[in-house]
């Protein structure tokens, strides 16, 4: 990406051989070699995971703003791995959905192997009202089920969405839960009541 | 000293007060919610940290650790009667003041950019007889020990109190470690799609309580340099850089950087020279 914009740039000004000999090196590639060194297995995250996915790859090579075509295309194929329950249900318990959203536990080294994790979502969003330390990288999804209602297009859309965000959004900030193994679908049916269910506080007036 | 053993004696309490509080729940009257612009909240924690923070900087509990760094520094011998007098940390042999704000830098004599951790570490090796592997089967301190290397950089650190951030661009390796630094911190991986921008490339974020500052720009990079090595609360020790690297990396759901590595350097050079020109106010206090 770089390099492209330079090489325009020095074609239009000649005055700049030695910065286009800079910009020609892969720094990236070079930062990746330099982490697959560096970046040993520790408890259960393993090594491999430096390297970088397809998706992954598409945003990082493009400071998250893929072309539009590249990034429908994705997140097309992220949609289709989406997993919906066999059973059609996608609302479970608003209260066991609470205790995971509070939990930022998961998927770390000093995470134990075969432990539940938690959703990590109170580090993002704001939520329950009876919650004032809630982290703001995501929106506030305060009232989300009285903003949106809980029909079952509103429940397909939670659920995938926690499921995989990025089907939504190819760089979105939010992590793919359900792909990456980081919450069961029970337990992304009780995310999906706290956020919907009109006995959740999330909804209450 | 007398005043100085009562603060200390004080910041005990707090940090008592700290793990208790930790370990609960906080449950706080709610402020009203509001859908869509979440108002800006502190936890009571945060607020009594930020007031005692004030209270202990001024007595600076950093000072322990830096005493027995000094000491090591200017009375520990090697086996073969080296000191670390012979420790150039840049500004020629044995020269401390200033040093510390001015790393990362590259290194003639090893061919390598080295932050400051990393070639303290190294001349304590090299001169004092330390051995590598002793260092990083413990490399970060924890509430039974805080290594002697983490008390030398601590001492090295407070020498560039106030001091201008002046880490050097000038050597081709110093640039390139910067560019792969930066490649570093924008880059996404792990099963969370975490790079170290997702929390730290805008402006304003928050997780849960705690500010994430913006490392892109200048005025907030310095939050890379500034209050480390910092003196826990929770535990009563000094935290050093590449434990913060560490610990962010453990966060971000990475596999482990080995202790000292080239793509911590990388990220340190990238951080800290965004960060130039401003004032490093020595060791401080982290939560
Ligand atoms: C690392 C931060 C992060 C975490 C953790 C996170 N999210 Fe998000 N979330 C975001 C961001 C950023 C957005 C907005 C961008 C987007 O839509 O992808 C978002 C969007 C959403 C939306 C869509 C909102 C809308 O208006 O349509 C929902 C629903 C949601 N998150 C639920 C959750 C739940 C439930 C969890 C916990 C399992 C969670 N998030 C964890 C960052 C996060
Ligand atoms: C999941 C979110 C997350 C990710 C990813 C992350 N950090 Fe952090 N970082 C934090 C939190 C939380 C803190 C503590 C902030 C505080 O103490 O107020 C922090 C603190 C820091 C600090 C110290 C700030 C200070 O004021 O002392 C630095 C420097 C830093 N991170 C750098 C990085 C780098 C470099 C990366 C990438 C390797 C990274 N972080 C990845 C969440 C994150």
């Amino acid at each position: 990406m770089t390099a492209m914009k330079t090489t325009i740039l020095c074609a239009a000004t000649l005055a700049c051989g030695a910065a286009l000999a800079e910009e020609v090196r892969d720094y990236r590639a070079e930062a990746i070699a330099m982490m697959k060194r560096d970046f040993k297995t520790r408890g259960i995250a393993t090594a491999d995971r430096v390297h970088e996915d397809g998706l992954q790859a598409i945003c990082n090579r493009t400071s998250d703003h893929p072309p539009k075509a590249i990034a429908e295309r994705l997140e097309r194929d992220q949609m289709e791995s989406i997993k919906y329950p066999p059973d059609g249900k996608l609302m479970g318990d608003w209260k066991a959905g609470e205790k995971l959203a509070q939990s930022g536990r998961g998927m770390t080294w000093s995470d134990k192997a075969g432990v539940p994790g938690g959703g990590n979502c109170y580090n993002c969003h704001q939520i329950g009202p009876q919650e004032t330390s809630f982290g703001t990288i995501g929106p506030s999804l305060y009232q989300f089920g009285k903003l949106r209602g809980n029909t079952p297009d509103v429940q397909k859309y939670a659920y995938g969405k926690i499921y995989n965000a990025k089907a939504f959004n190819l760089c979105s900030a939010m992590p793919r839960f359900g792909h990456a193994g980081a919450l069961t679908e029970s337990q992304i049916k009780d995310l999906v009541a706290l956020l919907l269910d009109p006995q959740s506080p999330v909804n209450s007036k | 000293m007398k005043q100085r053993l009562s603060t200390l004696m004080a910041a005990a309490v707090m940090t008592a007060a700290f793990a208790v509080q930790a370990q609960q729940p906080m449950k706080k009257a709610p402020p009203p919610a509001k859908a869509a612009a979440p108002a800006k909240a502190k936890d009571g924690i945060t607020a009594e940290f930020e007031k005692f923070r004030e209270v202990l900087e001024e007595d600076n509990p950093a000072e322990l650790f830096e005493a027995k760094g000094e000491d090591i520094w200017k009375h520990k011998k090697g086996p073969d009667g080296a000191s670390m007098a012979q420790c150039d940390l840049g500004l020629g042999a044995g020269v401390v003041k200033g040093a510390y704000v001015q790393m990362p830098r590259y290194f003639a004599d090893v061919g390598q950019v080295m932050d400051a951790e990393r070639r303290i570490v190294h001349c304590m090796v090299k001169y004092l007889g330390y051995k590598e592997e002793d260092i990083r089967k413990q490399p970060f301190s924890n509430d039974s020990k805080t290594p002697d290397h983490v008390s030398v950089i601590t001492y090295v650190a407070a020498q560039s109190r106030n001091m201008k951030i002046a880490v050097p661009q000038k050597h081709p390796k110093e640039i390139e470690t910067f560019r792969i630094g930066r490649e570093i911190f924008d880059y996404r991986a792990g099963p969370y799609d975490f790079s170290c921008a997702t929390c730290h490339g805008s402006d304003g974020m928050r997780i849960r309580t705690q500010d994430l500052p913006n490392l892109r720009k200048p005025a907030e990079a310095i939050r890379a340099y500034q209050g480390w090595p910092g003196y826990r609360m929770t535990g009563g020790f000094m935290l050093t850089q590449q434990w913060r690297m560490n610990d962010c990396f453990r966060q971000q759901r990475f596999p482990e950087p080995a202790y000292l590595s080239d793509s911590i350097t990388a990220l340190l050079t990238y951080m800290t020279a965004t960060a130039n020109g401003q004032v490093y106010k020595g060791p401080g206090i982290k939560r």
